[in-house]
């Protein structure tokens, strides 16, 4: 974890904006290698308020965690060059502050959490250090009081004998304990909004269980806004409030999330969906979505998901979908409801 | 499929398996014999009797002193009935890797047999032990790994043949390639390409070819769909059901994801800490689980339905599996369990129909090793 020196709070009128926490506009990110430009984010369109919880989905390469790395201001520039989009904080484009005002946000106010703890943390010092190290540097506590708190954090995520283990290095912990410091380090500055990426990808499930609701706990708790990145339906059917489908590069649909699986409207998540086995019952041949996810080199022109898609007609290999509103049938509003897809009346309503 | 016999009188670790018709073989022909004929579909093609893999711990470096052992499997039992597929599920860590190697032969047992048509393959050796490598093959978890990535797809399929060449004799070795290519749902022209020019779901069908190529009886499948996107998992779990049918194969499946074991398994086992806690159907493990630790897991599963979510029973475990080098007295899951008892710590629970289920005409009437075996739906909403 990368730490910045800084004390100071949140921008000065932060308290009084109302919009979303979070506001993702028309993001682009690019990679420029010697293979040609891999797009990895193609217009990525999300916001998340206090207090709730956004999950974004979608199979591996489709552009979670670079939007994510976009966000944090964590890429590597180059090779990824960000060419187009806003990445509001409160309302303020973090793409356009001075690089002071961006990293006093980034330090503090927004947090991650990423799939594999025990790369994130330093293998050589222990928890204790490695926690308290964000007071004594953020907060520019003593090392005695920074090693109080680093208990204090270690028993708020249910670590069993916190004061025995503030000494215990990374590898003595378990996989979930070793998440559980993940968290209680993303945690440790009260941030506004914490970026999950897969946290429970390598746990198993009981493990996986107990960890997502610690992390739902905490959210409510302190209010927070939660982005929870994942590749794993059920995970997200658990926990979010509302759902933003992936597909190379671009959110194909947004729902919350009862209504997502209830009624998808567009044909990937439709898809994905069917495409999983239940747990309640045997069914019979699963339906596989046919074909590969694209070539980010090369994404296919018009939607990117017509080579695949059982609905695809001529202008889907012409014209790229907006990702619009969409309604009842009747012409009803459908809140927070949006797809990417030219047939998506015929997929929501069908 | 054939019923399990019901031993009334579990003294035994394990009553709840059928006879092993043992095939005394006296020479190398007759084991051969023995192993090349035919097993009728439904009757038991592999039983597992009592297995152990214990790994030494040691300490020092030149002098090394064992201190202990990694229990990894201790003391497992099952049958695989011919044309079926036995899932086997349980968290990392619980020894289903280790169980896959022991009957491929790639680990040696501590303790145990493992009867295939009769014979023990832990003490074949010769013609014999070849022929049972031919009828046993296995297909692994990671594409990214598990395949050579300086062979070309054609040497990767082929390589079995090498040994087994009666199966395959050298001129028609490419012409036999292509056609598991093509079973495989792969282009067959892809013969010489390598395999980094594959994706993940495609390296996985190389992968699942080379297991076809000796015409094997049993596929030992371990995590094969794990590392695959869910879009792709589906396509591989389609195409294994079909090989299945064609090809008359047993399977035994491992895995950690419940739904797509469910979905392929005829029965499932589960196993905790290196033994077996429960075994039954598929209807039997996931809509009347009676063990604790399977109600756990089951419950444990987010499944992508928000609404029946809400409504499920839902158990939250406390705490991590302990070590395996150190487990538990008596079960094996008690200092996880919300039910334990003194009785938990100090008798060992058999795998067995639990006593007061037995002769009941009651899906619940299956083998589960706990003290205090009761039904309890977690799957469906209340
Ligand atoms: N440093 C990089 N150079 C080139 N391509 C990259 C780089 N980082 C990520 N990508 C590509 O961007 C795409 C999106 O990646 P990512 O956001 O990690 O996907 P995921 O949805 O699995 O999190 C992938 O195709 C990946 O290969
Ligand atoms: N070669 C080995 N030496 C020592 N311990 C091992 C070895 N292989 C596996 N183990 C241990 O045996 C246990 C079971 O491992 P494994 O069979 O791989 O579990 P699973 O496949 O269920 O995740 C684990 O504790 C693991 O660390
Ligand atoms: S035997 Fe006891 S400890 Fe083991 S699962 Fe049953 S109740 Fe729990
Ligand atoms: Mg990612
Ligand atoms: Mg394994």
């Amino acid at each position: 974890m990368t730490i910045i020196e800084d004390t100071s709070p949140a921008p000065a009128g932060a308290d009084s904006f109302s919009g979303p926490l979070l506001d993702v506009r028309d993001l682009h990110v690019e990679f420029r290698t010697r293979d040609g430009v891999v797009r990895a984010v193609n217009g990525v369109n999300y916001d998340v308020s206090a207090g709730e919880t956004l999950a974004v989905l979608g199979e591996s390469g489709s552009g979670k965690s670079v939007t994510a790395q976009a966000i944090m201001g964590i890429l590597d520039m180059p090779p990824a060059v960000i060419p187009q989009g806003e990445i509001r904080f409160r309302g303020q484009d973090m793409l356009k502050m001075s690089a002071d005002e961006r990293r006093r946000i980034r330090g503090s106010r927004i947090a991650m959490i990423f799939q594999d703890a025990l790369s994130s943390l330093n293998p050589v010092l222990s928890v204790g250090y490695q926690l308290g190290e964000m007071f004594r540097v953020h907060k520019g506590m003593s090392k005695k009081e920074a090693k109080a708190k680093s208990i204090e954090l270690m028993d708020r995520v249910k670590i069993p004998a916190a004061a025995a283990r503030v000494n215990d290095y990374p590898h003595q912990f378990s996989g979930g304990m070793r998440q559980r410091i993940m968290i209680a380090m993303a945690l440790a500055l009260e941030p506004d909004l914490i970026i999950a990426d897969e946290p429970t990808t390598a746990l198993d499930v009981t493990v996986q269980a107990q960890v997502m609701d610690l992390l739902a706990e905490l959210q409510r708790e302190y209010n927070m806004g939660l982005i929870l990145i994942t590749h794993d339906l059920g995970v997200v059917a658990d926990v979010a409030d509302k759902i933003a489908v992936m597909y190379a590069g671009r959110i194909v649909e947004q729902a919350p999330v009862h209504e997502l699986y209830k009624r998808p409207a567009h044909p990937y998540t439709r898809g994905l969906l069917d495409s999983i086995p239940r747990l309640d019952q045997k069914g019979q041949e699963l339906y596989a979505i046919k074909g590969l996810p694209p070539n980010l080199l090369r994404i296919p022109t018009g939607c990117a998901f017509n080579p695949r898609c059982p609905k695809a007609q001529d202008i889907c290999t012409q014209q790229v979908p907006d990702l619009l509103s969409v309604t009842e049938r009747d012409g009803g509003e459908l809140p927070g409801r949006s797809s990417a897809c030219h047939f998506w009346k015929e997929t929501l309503h069908g | 499929m054939a019923e399990l016999s019901k031993n009334d009188e579990p003294q035994v670790a394990t009553p709840n398996v059928s006879d092993v018709e043992i095939v005394d073989a006296h020479s190398d022909e007759e084991a051969v014999r023995a192993i090349e004929a035919p097993v009728e579909r439904g009757e038991p093609i592999l039983q597992v009797r009592g297995l152990k893999k214990h790994f030494p711990l040691t300490q020092g470096i030149l002098f090394k002193k064992q201190i202990g052992a990694v229990k990894a499997v201790d003391g497992i039992s099952f049958d695989l009935y011919q044309g079926e597929t036995l899932g086997i599920v349980g968290e990392s860590g619980c020894g289903k890797s280790t169980v896959a190697k022991l009957l491929m032969n790639l680990e040696r047992a501590t303790a145990g047999e493992i009867f295939y048509k009769g014979q023990d393959i832990t003490k074949l050796s010769g013609r014999a032990l070849k022929a049972v490598r031919r009828n046993i093959q296995m297909v692994f978890q990671d594409p990214y790994t598990s395949l050579n990535p300086r062979m070309t797809v054609g040497d990767i399929i082929g390589e079995p043949f090498d040994i087994h060449s009666e199966v395959a004799p050298k001129g028609d070795r490419r012409r036999r390639v292509q056609e598991l290519l093509d079973v495989v749902g792969l282009n067959p022209e892809y013969i010489n390409r390598y395999p980094h020019q594959f994706s993940g779901g495609q390296r996985q069908r190389i992968g699942i070819a080379r297991g076809l190529a000796l015409n094997p009886e049993i596929i030992i499948c371990d995590e094969p769909v794990s590392a695959l996107d869910v879009s792709v998992q589906a396509q591989v779990i389609n195409l294994m059901e079909r090989l299945q049918n064609e090809f008359n194969l047993s399977y035994l499946f491992i895995a950690h994801d419940l739904s797509i074991v469910r979905h392929i398994s005829d029965r499932v086992g589960v196993m905790y800490l290196g033994a077996m806690a429960e075994i039954g159907t598929d209807e039997q493990i996931y809509d009347h689980p009676t063990h604790p630790y399977t109600q756990a897991l089951l419950s444990a599963v987010p499944v992508p339905d928000p609404e029946a979510r809400e409504h499920r029973d839902r158990i939250i475990l406390t705490g991590d599996v302990p070590s395996p080098a150190n487990p538990p007295s008596g079960c094996r899951f008690r200092t996880r369990c919300w039910k334990a008892q003194d009785k938990c710590a100090q008798e060992i629970p058999l795998l067995a129909v639990p006593e007061r289920f037995k002769g009941e005409d009651t899906p619940a009437a299956h083998e589960s090793a706990c003290h205090f075996a009761e039904e309890r739906d977690v799957v469906h909403a209340a």
